[in-house]
Formats: structure tokens, C-alpha cells, sequence
């Protein structure tokens, strides 16, 4: 499986950090150690404006066309998140290594009591490491009280204080920062109107619907000006209609935030549409890191697999030939050798009631039908025998091969639907 | 909205409950126990001096009873939210060792005769008490038999129902909202000053309204701890119990005066316990 240290590091364009340092851009895999304390200690970041000198500016790096790799490695290490964290609960053991560039937002996906908001707890410092360390933005964080931490929270039920109006919930944080009561007030309204809530300052956290609550809460983790965001499930109190406008604003605050963001979601379409990295944890180890669309289309376990409606098989390659661990061989069209994945989607699989003559398709296998469901218009059979598999049929195809439980079928895979890659 | 509801619910349960014949041996005692709480203070009604009435609730000495009652246990009060809020969070929100016995301890007082308590009371700061001897020794402070020793009677006694009361609403209360306020730069205190504390606003005025009706009414400990001077250390109980002995009717008058204090209680909780939940 994965180490956990591999990953790649994309900052992408739409991100201050990228484009005030192109050449960073595309900087892949830097080795996960020595680590190089920061020269210059800033622990104060409460002046984010777009005209902001960012502390690497005033670094004595400054042709960065010339600076040689490792120096880039450095400079990845010295901005941004740099954590690895442990945490030991009773049978529960966390151990995750979590990187991020400026304006970066990763994703943290994984299945319920995965570890996922123990990691966010711990970065935020509500729970305790019990080894590893927390750098941000070259400043070590992991001893810090989280009230000390330059860190913002977006809770999964928002936790917007309900005697509070949203003006002064949002204010809560300046106000605790030092600045004066209508300063903090001015900064909490400033606040508001970037989230268009103007209308609903002097509301009680009780008369806001979900998806203005949820982004005064975002409103409230900005105005402490946080290095850090965090997101807990941002989306998961919502309702389906509500969600998929929230998520778009969501991902517009997100790509407007120049400082790192880390959310937890184990919903695989909020991770993909907000975040440029996805980080899939599973019994508290990183099982996966990528783009999500490496992730989608190169699956490496069968939680994401399902997340991504896949079919995953791991086996040895030998050309165009995979021999699977368990079960048959598969016919591919990439040339590999040694252990391989091979993935596939429910809908490559077509499915016959006698062994098909004749048929171009060199991945054939026998097979018994053990469930069947309805998937929007289509029906999912859920195959087990020579090679379990999930396969997709429209209805009428599921009523003419008289489809039941315990039915006996021929599935065939066409070699170019399927897709292989280096386990 | 759900009170609401819960209230319609608790509306059609009654009505089936009517309609149903209640067995006797159940309907009998349950009269009976109604009457006994009930026939005493009706008692109090019907004997009472209505014609001299006025005079008695204008003469000196009840004035100063009454006052002196009300000045006490609004001190013994805020005494109690003081020393007594801080306790219940502690009790509530951390984890040290032998914290239950803690707890069981500083419930006592509930359990325990007042004339107990005034007694420990007089061993623990008495002018030859435990820590009373060096309170006058160092301070010339002396507690027994003045009206900060009805003061401290009363908050003895009254106390235990204020913690009670607040470290319960502190359990029910979300401590997510105190970890909220940490992440946005407030400490510890700050989180419990500008968030806990309104949130267990409610939890906190029911036991202050408890725990002053206690103190109101404290009789044992006080009388044991602070003695009997008029103007002093004579409460209204102290002064219902004498007047008893030489002017019954005083006596009854002064009784009305704490009853109608009591239904003024009952009335401010009302909200809380005599709807159902």
C-alpha cells in the first residue's frame, strides 16, 4: 500500500501562493525530512489583504528560477502546514504525515471513525498529540493552547453561540484578539456582507436556516484571520437542495482563502469539488493521497473504489495480462509488469444469460447473481462467482435476462474499458 | 414549539386519564395526602388576624425581621453564585482525583440537620473554632452570633442547592460551545464568562431562586451559629418561633408574610417545573 509519505504537492493557479511563485508550481514529492526552522518567526498573521507582504517574500531567496530544488523543498516545508500527527486513544491509534502549501485545500476523506476529526481536533489543538509534531508556516504550533493557535474552525454543526447575534458571533474572535468592541463589530459586519449576510446580522442563531448558519460560522473562522481553516463535515447538515448551493459558494471562499485549508467530509463528491488534494485516511493511516481526479480514475483500496463506483482488483501484470491475487486473470490493454491494480466501472460489464459466442470481449467469467438494486434509471447487480463485481444494466436488460437473486450470468469485459496501474 | 406540543400531548393524556375510573385504593390515600399538605396552610387562612393584620405587619419588629431576612438571604445569595458557580464548573467540567467524594460532600448539606450544620458551623469558625481563633487572633473577626454569621448560616445550608442546580445545567450544556470560543483566541475563562455563563443563565437563576428560598427560610443553623437578637441575628423563622410563645398571632401573621414569599417562588419557577417536560 501507499506510504504515507508519498505525496504531491500541486498548487494550482487559482491560488495566490501560485501565482506569486510560479516557479514553486508543480514541485513535486519533496523528502519528508530534515525539516529547516524558519528564520524569521511570525506568529502575528492578522493582516491578510492582497497587498500583504507574505513572510517569504522578504526571505533571501529571491530569484527562484536559479533556486536549486532543495531550496524549493525548504521553502514548501517553511510556508504552509507541515504536521505529522499521532494520536493514541485506547485501541485507537491515529498516525498521519499532512502537508500543504499556502492557498492549498485538501480534503481529508474516509469512513466513519476513520480518525478524520481526531486529525482536525489535533490540529486545532482540542486534542492532544500524543507524538509527532505541527508546524505552521515554519512556527511550531504542537505544544500551543488552541486559543494561541493562528487556527479557524468551521464545526460540523457550526456551533454558533445561540445568545449571540451573528454580528457579534462573528465578532467573538476580534473581539478575543484585542480589538475594541466596534472595531470588532466593523470587522464582524465587513464580514457578513463578503458572505452577503448583511440582512441577517442582528438574527439569533436560531432563525437562520442551514446554509446561512453555516456561513456565518465560515464567516466567524475567517475573522480571526486563521493560518489554518479547518472544516468538519461543512456540508453534512444540510439538505440535498441547500448543499448543492452552499457547495458552490463554499468552494468560492475557499479559492478566495490564501492560507491553508483542511476539511473533513467521507462525502467523496464535496472532497472532489472542493478541494485540489484529497488525503483518504482509513483506520487512522493515509491510504491514499492526489488529485481527486488521480484518485477517481486510480483508486488503491476498495473503500475509495466504492466511493468512486469502481470495480478494484489488485494482481500481478505480466503485459497486457493481470493475475489476480484471488481469482482470474484480466485482460488489459496497458503493458505493465509486477503488482498492479486493475479498475474497471459497474457500467463496462455487460452481462448475458448464456456463454456468449463469438463475442469480442476477451475478459469473460461465470457468475451468480446475489443482489440487485435500483441506481436512478439503471439496476446494479451485484455479482459474486468467478470474479465478485458490481455491473450496471438499464431495466428493460435487467427483465429480458430474467435477472434474480442466485441467477447464473456470463459477465465480459471489454480490455479497453478497463485500466491498470502500478499498485 | 415542541413545549407546545408537549403541552397539547400532556392536555389528552389528562382528559383519558378523567374518563378512566381511578381505583379506590389509590383515589383514598391520594385525597388523604392531598388534604394533609393542603389543611395546614388553609388552617393558617382561616385563623389568621385579618382585622389586625395591618397593624401587625406595620409594627417595628417584624419590619426588621422581614428585612433583616430579606438583606441575609439576598447575601447568603450572592455569596452562594460567587463561591458556588465557580464549584459547580469545576465539579462539571474537569476531572481530578476523588471527585465524586467532592461531590457527595458538598451535597451534605442538603442531608444534614441544620442544627448540625450550625453547630459545625461554630466549631469551624466559632471564637474557638478551628479557623475562628485565628480569624480573631490575626483579624479581631468575629463570625458567631452577628449578621454575617446569619449570612454564613444561610449560605452553609443554601448553597449545596445553587451547585446542584448549576452543575446539572453544566452537564446538559454542550461543552463543543467552550472549545468553539478557544479556536477563536478566547481562554478558558473567557470562554466560560462570555459563553457558558449565558448559556446556563436559566440553570443558574433557578438555583439562586432555590437556594434564597432556602436561606429564607433557615432556621437551625442560624439560630445556632448566629443566635436570637433582635435587629441582629433575628430572621423571620426565628421571629415566627418566638412571637409563638407569647403572641399567636403575631406569630401567624408572620407566617402569612413567608408563605405569600413562597408562592412568589413557586410562581417565578413555575416555567421550569410545573410544566410538564
Amino acid at each position: 500500500m501507499t506510504p504515507p509519505q508519498l505525496r504531491a504537492v500541486v498548487p494550482l493557479g487559482r491560488h495566490g501562493w501560485a501565482q506569486r511563485h510560479p516557479a514553486g508550481a508543480g514541485k513535486q514529492n519533496p523528502p519528508p525530512t530534515p525539516r529547516h526552522p524558519h528564520p524569521h518567526p511570525h506568529p502575528h498573521h492578522h493582516e491578510n489583504s492582497p497587498h500583504h507582504t507574505h513572510p517569504s517574500d522578504v526571505h533571501p531567496m529571491t530569484d527562484l528560477d536559479s533556486t536549486p530544488p532543495d531550496q524549493l523543498t525548504h521553502r514548501t516545508h517553511t510556508d504552509g502546514l507541515d504536521a505529522h500527527l499521532v494520536v493514541t486513544r485506547g485501541p485507537f491509534h491515529l498516525d498521519i504525515t499532512l502537508t500543504a502549501a499556502p492557498g492549498e485545500v485538501v480534503a481529508l476523506l474516509g469512513p466513519n471513525g476513520a480518525g478524520k476529526t481526531t486529525a482536525l481536533r489535533a490540529l486545532a489543538g482540542l486534542t492532544p498529540l500524543t507524538a509527532g509534531h505541527l508546524h505552521l508556516d515554519g512556527t511550531e504550533l504542537h505544544h500551543t493552547p488552541p486559543e494561541s493557535r493562528p487556527v479557524g474552525v468551521v464545526f460540523q454543526d457550526y456551533l454558533l453561540f445561540p445568545h449571540l447575534t451573528a454580528l457579534d458571533n462573528v465578532a467573538f474572535g476580534p473581539r478575543c484578539q484585542g480589538a475594541t468592541k466596534p472595531a470588532a463589530r466593523a470587522q464582524a459586519a465587513e464580514w457578513l456582507d463578503r458572505m452577503g449576510l448583511t440582512a441577517h446580522a442582528t438574527a439569533k442563531p436560531r432563525n437562520l436556516s442551514g446554509g446561512q448558519a453555516q456561513r456565518v460560522a465560515l464567516a466567524r473562522a475567517l475573522a480571526t484571520r486563521p493560518r489554518l481553516l479547518l472544516l468538519d463535515e461543512p456540508l453534512a447538515a444540510l439538505d440535498a437542495r441547500t448543499r448543492l448551493e452552499v457547495r458552490a459558494q463554499l468552494r468560492r471562499h475557499l479559492a478566495d482563502f490564501e492560507a491553508v485549508a483542511v476539511l473533513v467530509t467521507h462525502d467523496p463528491l464535496d472532497a472532489m469539488v472542493l478541494a485540489d488534494r484529497l488525503v483518504v485516511i482509513e483506520h487512522g493511516r493515509i491510504v491514499q493521497e492526489g488529485t481527486p481526479s488521480d484518485i477517481a480514475r486510480r483508486p488503491r483500496t476498495d473503500y475509495i473504489a466504492q466511493l468512486v463506483g469502481l470495480n478494484l482488483y489488485k494482481g500481478q501484470a505480466a503485459g497486457h495480462t493481470v493475475q489476480l491475487d484471488s481469482g482470474p486473470a484480466i485482460t488489459t490493454t496497458e503493458d505493465l509488469a509486477g503488482p498492479v491494480f486493475v479498475a474497471f466501472p459497474p457500467s463496462a460489464v455487460t452481462l448475458h444469460r448464456d456463454r456468449p459466442t463469438g463475442s469480442s470481449a476477451r475478459n469473460l467469467w461465470r457468475c451468480e447473481v446475489a443482489g440487485l438494486e435500483t441506481h436512478a434509471d439503471q439496476i446494479r447487480a451485484d455479482l459474486t462467482g468467478e470474479l465478485p463485481l458490481a455491473a450496471d444494466l438499464t431495466t428493460v436488460a435487467a427483465a429480458e435476462l430474467d435477472l434474480h437473486p442466485g441467477a447464473a450470468v456470463w459477465a465480459t469485459v471489454k480490455a479497453t474499458q478497463t485500466h491498470a496501474y502500478p499498485a | 414549539m415542541s413545549g407546545q406540543a408537549e403541552t397539547i400531548k400532556g392536555g389528552r393524556d389528562r382528559t383519558r386519564t378523567r374518563t378512566r375510573m381511578v381505583p379506590l385504593p389509590l383515589l383514598v390515600p391520594a385525597l388523604l395526602g392531598l388534604a394533609f399538605l393542603l389543611l395546614p396552610l388553609v388552617a393558617l387562612l382561616i385563623r389568621a388576624p385579618w382585622r389586625t393584620l395591618p397593624e401587625q405587619l406595620t409594627s417595628a419588629e417584624v419590619w426588621e425581621a422581614l428585612r433583616l431576612s430579606l438583606v441575609c438571604a439576598t447575601a447568603a445569595t450572592a455569596l452562594s453564585l460567587v463561591i458556588g458557580v465557580p464549584l459547580a464548573w469545576l465539579l462539571a467540567r474537569t476531572d481530578f482525583p476523588g471527585r465524586g467524594l467532592v461531590r457527595a460532600l458538598v451535597t451534605l448539606p442538603l442531608v444534614l440537620p441544620p442544627v448540625v450544620g450550625g453547630v459545625a458551623l461554630l466549631m469551624a469558625l466559632g471564637r474557638n473554632g478551628v479557623a475562628g481563633q485565628w480569624l480573631d487572633e490575626w483579624f479581631g473577626i468575629t463570625l458567631p452570633f452577628t449578621t454575617t454569621g446569619v449570612v454564613l448560616a444561610e449560605t452553609f445550608v443554601a448553597m449545596p442547592f445553587l451547585v446542584i442546580s448549576v452543575e446539572g445545567t453544566l452537564r446538559a450544556a454542550d461543552p463543543r460551545y467552550e472549545e468553539a470560543a478557544t479556536t477563536l483566541g478566547a481562554s478558558r475563562f473567557t470562554a466560560f464568562r462570555r459563553v457558558t455563563l449565558p448559556l446556563i443563565a436559566p440553570g443558574i437563576a433557578a438555583g439562586s431562586v432555590l437556594a434564597w428560598a432556602r436561606a429564607l427560610g433557615e432556621f437551625g443553623a442560624t439560630i445556632t451559629f448566629a443566635g436570637n437578637f433582635p435587629g441582629r441575628t433575628q430572621t423571620m423563622p426565628l421571629a415566627v418561633y418566638l412571637a409563638l410563645q407569647n403572641d399567636p398571632a403575631a406569630a401567624i401573621a408572620l407566617s402569612l408574610v413567608l408563605l405569600t414569599v413562597s408562592i412568589a417562588v413557586l410562581a417565578g419557577l413555575r416555567d421550569r417545573w410545573m410544566t410538564p417536560s
